[in-house]
């Protein structure tokens, strides 16, 4: 038998033959502890097969949109801590992106690199989670997972000591950061980052050549690089299907130009190339962090023209995205010169990546929708905004 | 990469008959867009994609933006001849107009392949009422399909050629559109309808119907 089935209609077969009999329609979540928060899937199977797959969402919705539009510019960044609240670092970051381009705001070198710092140790810490969590839909209940917490753990007390909470950050701020990082923190960080390549080797140890997860993850939930493409997919999982895409590379935000890392890129897209790209991310994320944390200049971490009380941008446009953990993450907004924005809009990369959802897990097994759900890597407070 | 006006004269030359219009954008960001017209939408969004010097083959960001109907007030001088027979009088005169409102719809695409963006295409609706369709161009890029899907639901423009238009995020019974700028809040959420409604008037068939209240009692004296 292969472990490798055709995706697309190859599986889906007549609904009501002799043979097949009657078709079942499961409701999968939301409140299904393996779709990752309130996401539901309503699955079409026969026997174990999946013949069709519809996402529905909303369960989370707020309409976060609508309270951007309601609010300053500077009151919706807490806000977007609770977008993809695993990685409010980021989702600060690529809002202060987008209104710095709106508003034409520079910002220090040095809060640059405090950026830098956060956004990879967020990604350290996102990935590592992800790989905990996918081990756990494995049906590897427990361990793998106990082990990512306890060093994201290490990564969210260091947020806490900077920015006062563990997981909503509201750190970034437009044109710099809220505070200047001190010695101990930057010491503290060093040490995590040092010490991280013993932990990502252990996990590997554990993981990375299992058979049992080889077998359960290799060739299961392909993904065609021309369909991601197309269909907006970004982050790891594009990578995983081959393309080398990276907004650090690509759009050089930040100072990400003077580092020297590579972008991992995989060859098959399936659900193990997309665990392995987290990894060999992993420890692209450390390099960077060791050339980020030795290059750290002095200065200034907020631009001293930028203001806070009164911020009023000029009547305009701009999107501003960054690389997220889990992929393009941008912020679009639309001024009309007053204290709000007009249009205040959120790129949610989970979301988006959801759409070929049901073109990887045609053909699947209910068992492997469940683990492919959880490499495609999402929230739902983003999701569903 | 080419700049806005380049792209548009290029589409203007390949697609004769289509109406293509910078918007410009004034802040500092300088990412101008092209407003297209709903009959060349689609055949645009092919050739952006396709055309080996182009090929913007990811589309990255879909979203609605609102624009109500706007009064505008004008000041404008008219010198008036004096009826007296005097110099004529310079009287400051006020015109009101109103510019009717629209939805709009706006797509920010990449090119993986050639690395460049963002090109930013925007369709706008009749109105807000009745012509709210814009065709789809999820049929050029899958990733539209849940964007626009999102708008629909959102703010209410319809996707001419959408595969699978239905509510996203607010549920099948819903009846407006959140996102529009005069969205009003219900005043009592309770009211507001829901599935459940159906689902417990259904229930009530399964139950035997409650027997006529008994005439209270007389109060003893």
């Amino acid at each position: 038998m292969s472990l490798t089935p055709e995706i697309g209609g190859a599986h889906v077969r007549a609904v009501h033959d002799e043979f097949h009999g009657d078709l079942l329609e499961v409701s999968m979540g939301p409140h299904h502890p393996s779709t990752h928060g309130v996401f539901r899937m309503i699955v079409t199977l026969d026997g174990e097969t999946i013949v069709k797959l519809k996402p529905v969402f909303g369960y989370l919705h707020r309409n976060h949109e609508k309270l951007g539009e309601n609010t300053t510019y500077l009151a919706s960044m807490p806000y977007t801590d609770r977008l993809d609240y695993l990685n409010s670092m980021s989702n600060n970051w690529a809002y202060a992106l987008a209104v710095e381009k709106l508003a034409g705001l520079a910002v220090p070198e040095r809060a640059e690199y405090v950026r830098v710092i956060l956004a990879e140790l967020t990604r350290l810490l996102n990935h590592t989670c992800l790989a905990g969590f996918l081990m756990q839909d494995c049906g590897c209940s427990g361990t793998p997972l106990m082990y990512a917490f306890r060093e994201r753990e290490k990564i969210l007390d260091l947020f806490e000591s900077l920015s006062g909470s563990r997981m909503m950050c509201n750190y970034q701020r437009f044109g710099g950061c809220r505070v200047d990082p001190p010695a101990e923190w930057l010491a503290g960080a060093q040490r995590l980052v040092d010490g991280y390549s013993a932990f990502l080797d252990e996990f590997e140890a554990l993981l990375t050549g299992n058979e049992i997860l080889m077998a359960r993850t290799q060739g299961v939930g392909r993904l065609d690089p021309a369909l991601a493409v197309s269909a907006g997919v970004a982050g790891p999982m594009l990578r995983a299907t081959g393309v080398g895409h990276d907004l650090r590379k690509v759009d050089g935000y930040g100072v990400y130009p003077r580092f020297e890392f590579r972008v991992p890129v995989g060859a098959h897209g399936d659900t193990y190339d997309r665990y392995m790209i987290r990894i060999l991310e992993m420890r692209e994320s450390i390099r960077i962090l060791q050339q980020a944390l030795a290059g750290l200049p002095g200065g200034p971490v907020m631009d001293p023209k930028a203001k806070l009380r009164g911020f009023r941008p000029k009547a305009g446009e701009a999107y501003g995205r960054i690389e997220g953990p889990k992929g393009e993450i941008g912020f679009y907004l639309i001024s009309d010169g007053g204290p709000n924005p007009y249009r205040y809009r959120v790129r949610p990369p989970s979301f988006i990546n959801l759409t070929i959802l049901e073109d990887m897990c045609l053909g699947h097994t209910v068992a492997d929708a469940v683990i492919i759900l959880g490499s495609v890597d999402i929230v739902l407070g983003e999701v569903d905004r | 990469m080419e700049t806005v006006e380049q792209l548009r004269d290029r589409l203007l030359a390949r697609f004769p008959g289509a109406s293509v219009t910078v918007i410009s954008n004034p802040s500092p960001s300088a990412q101008h867009s092209l407003l297209l017209d709903h009959a060349h939408a689609r055949e645009i969004a092919l050739y952006l994609r396709d055309e080996p010097a182009l090929k913007f083959d990811q589309c990255s960001n879909v979203t609605g933006i609102d624009w109500p109907e706007k009064e505008i007030t004008e000041t404008t001088k008219v010198t008036v001849p004096d009826p007296a027979g005097g110099p004529p009088k310079v009287v400051a005169q006020t015109t009101k107009r109103r510019e009717p409102g629209y939805l709009e719809v706006v797509y920010h695409l990449y090119s993986l392949a050639l690395r460049q963006g963002p090109i930013i295409l925007r369709l706008r609706t009749g109105n807000r009422a009745d012509a709210v369709a814009v065709p789809s161009l999820t049929p050029v890029w899958r990733s539209c399909e849940f964007q626009e899907r999102e708008v629909f639901d959102l703010f209410g423009v319809t996707f001419e050629g959408h595969p699978d238009l239905r509510r996203i995020l607010m549920w099948d019974g819903f009846k407006d559109h959140p996102m529009r700028r005069d969205y009003a809040e219900p005043d009592d959420y309770e009211w507001e309808p829901t599935p459940h409604g159906d689902v417990l008037a259904k229930a009530k068939k399964h139950y035997p119907e409650k027997p006529a209240a008994e005439p209270a009692k007389e109060a003893k004296p």
